[in-house]
Parts: structure tokens; sequence; C-alpha cells
């Protein structure tokens, strides 16, 4: 992509569109960010105009899933940051083992690779059994992807780098059989997790939890989508529970974090009673 | 160009130790801000905004996302970040594709700079092993901003600047002494 070929009064129409015709509402974005992925699915797919890129994501119910699954950021792995999951398994988890059951949301959770990051560092603390992880996200094409528990094998050697930084003591490779250019993971560790679709700039609360992670989702929100987003989480995590946020995300600036306090070194804090 | 109102540099291999020569020299009471996008090794970048700020009296920080960017400072994008800048001057962060081979990459915030701030842009692109930048240099020349490389022949490794200079009508091309002064009478 050179130059823009999608402009931002087509964006603004598009973004409308998708709110219209599909009550998804991406109004609350990041223009930079979103216009960027537009146009690089424009591109990618060889649009002929914006006319008929138009139509297609209006009429194509299989191109829109398309359209969603490319312009929202989908990069994840497993134990990225390992120093956060090192600071999951040493202080967090162990506090919330204390607990007779362990409810956790993890909110944008992609293709799931983050997820089964956390069952593999529960089932070491043998916390797994009493441990509920509810992986959600927008996007239903990904959460099926999710939900197979197949990553490719060639990312096995930096997952398990990251993992052993994160404080992984065993053999990495003793979580998933490899089939082909597939890396399966066990069934056990999705057994807790249960994989859903939820928007965050549309859907309520639907529990109380005791650890919310939303990793490098606020930073494509723009300031009052961050807000609402944070009063909501607010409102589903129980006191003294914990809420952990991306590496260059805050809630320093919302209302809620007058309730909060900080781990220190960490993007993770602790709910106040 | 009717005033320069952000300074972008982007580098790779061999543009560390350029930065570390030009920044004293330049006028910390510059009337626009630099940002600076280098491409480095994950986890390292805390190393950074130190070391710059040990060579300038200017403030030098890690852009966060949502800031606006002010005058005088030195904003350095966060490693295994894309910097993108915003319509309004404010920085946003995407941990998309990498682009390049790179994240951050030279390209997405030059092409976003370039059009948030049009003909009151400037970029400069250092030395580096791979043509990331060259792009973002098309778009900033399509939106009327200015286009800057270093002198190949001064560059430790010529390869990226020498790709600008193939493919973009390039504005000015600089020896590595002849930095500061042009970025200082930019203000």
């Amino acid at each position: 992509m050179e130059i823009a070929a999608v402009n931002d009064d087509q964006v603004e129409i598009l973004l409308s569109d998708l709110l219209e015709q599909y009550g998804y509402d991406f109004t609350g974005y990041s223009k930079a960010s979103l216009k960027r992925r537009i146009n690089r699915l424009y591109s990618l797919d060889k649009s002929l105009s914006f006319a008929e890129f138009r139509y297609k994501v209006n009429n194509d119910p299989i191109y829109f899933k398309r359209f969603v699954e490319q312009i929202t950021v989908n990069v994840t792995e497993m134990f990225r940051d390992p120093e956060f999951f090192k600071t999951l398994r040493e202080e967090v988890l162990p506090q919330l083992g204390t607990y007779p059951f362990i409810r956790i949301w993890l909110a944008g959770c992609s293709t799931g690779e983050e997820a089964y990051s956390i069952s593999i560092v529960l089932k070491e603390l043998n916390l797994l059994h009493k441990s509920l992880i509810y992986a959600t996200d927008l996007n239903p094409t990904v959460l099926e992807k999710a939900a197979q528990g197949m990553f490719a094998l060639g990312q096995m050697k930096q997952y398990s780098e990251n993992y052993i930084t994160a404080g992984g003591k065993r053999d990495f490779s003793s979580y998933y059989t490899a089939n082909y250019s597939l890396a399966k993971f066990d069934e056990e560790l999705k057994s807790k997790i249960i994989f859903s679709t939820h928007n965050l700039v549309s859907d309520h609360s639907f529990n109380e939890f005791q650890l919310i992670l939303c990793r490098n989702v606020l930073i494509y929100f723009d300031r009052d989508l961050q807000n609402k987003v944070l009063e909501l989480f607010n409102d589903s995590l129980e006191d003294l529970g914990y809420l952990a946020l991306g590496t260059k995300e805050t809630i320093e600036f919302s209302d809620i974090h007058k309730h909060y306090k900080r781990l220190p070194g960490n993007k993770i804090w602790r709910k106040q009673r | 160009m009717k005033k320069c109102k952000a300074f972008i540099i982007g580098g790779s291999a061999g543009s560390l130790e350029v930065l570390l020569k030009v920044l004293p020299a330049i006028d910390p009471e510059l009337s626009f801000p630099i940002v600076i996008v280098i491409h480095r090794k994950h986890g390292v970048d805390s190393l950074l905004p130190g070391l710059l700020s040990s060579r300038t009296k200017m403030a030098v920080k890690e852009a966060d996302e949502k800031e606006l960017m002010v005058p005088g400072t030195i904003y350095i994008a966060p490693s295994d970040y894309h910097l993108l800048i915003e319509m309004d001057g404010t920085f946003s962060l995407d941990y998309s594709e990498k682009v390049n081979y790179s994240r951050p990459a030279i390209d997405v915030t030059f092409q976003t700079a370039a059009e948030a701030y049009k003909e009151d842009l400037v970029c400069l692109l250092l030395s580096g092993s791979n043509a990331d930048g060259v792009n973002g240099l098309l778009s900033v020349k399509h939106w009327g901003g200015i286009a800057v490389i270093q002198d190949p022949e001064t560059a430790q490794v010529a390869y990226m600047p020498e790709q600008a200079q193939k493919n973009v009508h390039i504005d000015r091309v600089l020896r590595i002494e002849e930095m500061a002064t042009f970025i200082n009478l930019l203000s």
C-alpha cells in the first residue's frame, strides 16, 4: 500500500454501513489504524473501485465476515510478553488459587493462543480443575479457529522460548502433538475454556470475574470507547480482582483508576475493596 | 512547505550512530516535535530513550498511545508496535503484522504522518539494510511533504537510502554533519 485508495470520507461511509446493516459499531476505533487495515484489504483483494468494495461488504455475507476479520488485528502469540505471564504464574494466580473457584475473562482472545497459555499455567499450578476461562472475541471466525486448538508448528520454537522465560519448567512439546505442519494442543487444556462471541463496544457485562485480561485491544479504541470498556470491566470484576492490560495500555486516564492499585512494574491493577 | 509541524526520522542498521552524532547539535527549542522510528530487537527497547536523552537537552520519551505530540520533544516508537499518527496529531499504536519484516515499520509511521501533516511534514530516512521507509517516502511526496535521505555514501549500510533515491523524488540528500543545521533551519 502506497497511497490510500479508500479515503477518510469513504471509511466513514463503510463504518455507517456496518452499523446499519450488521449492527457492528466501529465508530469508536482509532481512525489511522482502521483506515490502514481497510486499505490493506482493499489492495489485498485487488478491488476495482470503492463502489464495488462497498457493494461486496454490504451484500455478500461471506465477504462481510472476511472484512471484519481483516480490519480487526488478530496477531497474537503464546506467552507473549513472558514477563507478564511470569507475574501471572508467581503472583496473581497463586493469590486467586486460595478461592474455591476462579473465573477468568479473556476479552479479545482472537485465535486463542493466550487462552491456551493461561490454561497451561493453571494446569501447572494445579488450579485448572477449579477454573473457568471465558475467552471472547467479536469475530466468530477467529473463535472457530481458537476452538480447534491447532497452531502452526513452525511457531513452537518461539513459543517454547517464551514459555521458559515466563517461568515454565516442563518440556513445552509435551502439551501438543505434531500433525503435519500443525501443533494440536491437548484437549484437557481446552476443557476449561469457553469460547464465545462478545463485542466490547455493544455487549454488556455477563458475569463477575476475579481476573480480566484484555491485552492490546484498547490501543485500537479512542479515549471515549476505552473509558466505556474500562467501566464494563470494572462492573465485571469482583473486589480484589485483577485487571491485566497490554504493555502500552493504562487505566490511569480513566475514572475507574481510583479504585485500583497497580502491581509495581506490571500492567496489572488490583481492584480495591 | 509552509511550516514544519513534525519531523520524522526512520532508520535501521547503522542509524543509531547517526542519531548520537546529530542530536547534540539540534536546537532544544525546536518549534516542532521529532519522532524516531528505528528497527531494533524486541525487548531491548527501554535503553534507547535513556541513551538518546544523554545526547540532548530535549525531552526524550517513548510514544504513548493517544498522546498528543508537542514541539521540542523527541518521541521514540516503542519496540514491537507500529506507530501511527492520527489526523489530530496524536499517536496510535498497532500490533498488526510486520511490514518489511519490521515492527515498528518506518513505512507505517511515514504514511500515516504524510496524510496527517501533508505539506508541513519532513521525513528523513537513514542508514539501513532493507527497503522499509521507501513506500512511506512516496506517500510523503504524494501529500506534499519533504523527503530527505542520508547520503548513501556516508551510511554504514547504504541500501535503505539508496532504494529511496532510486524510487522516490528526494528533496535533499544530507551528509551526517549537515543534518542538525538542516533541522534547526526548519524551526
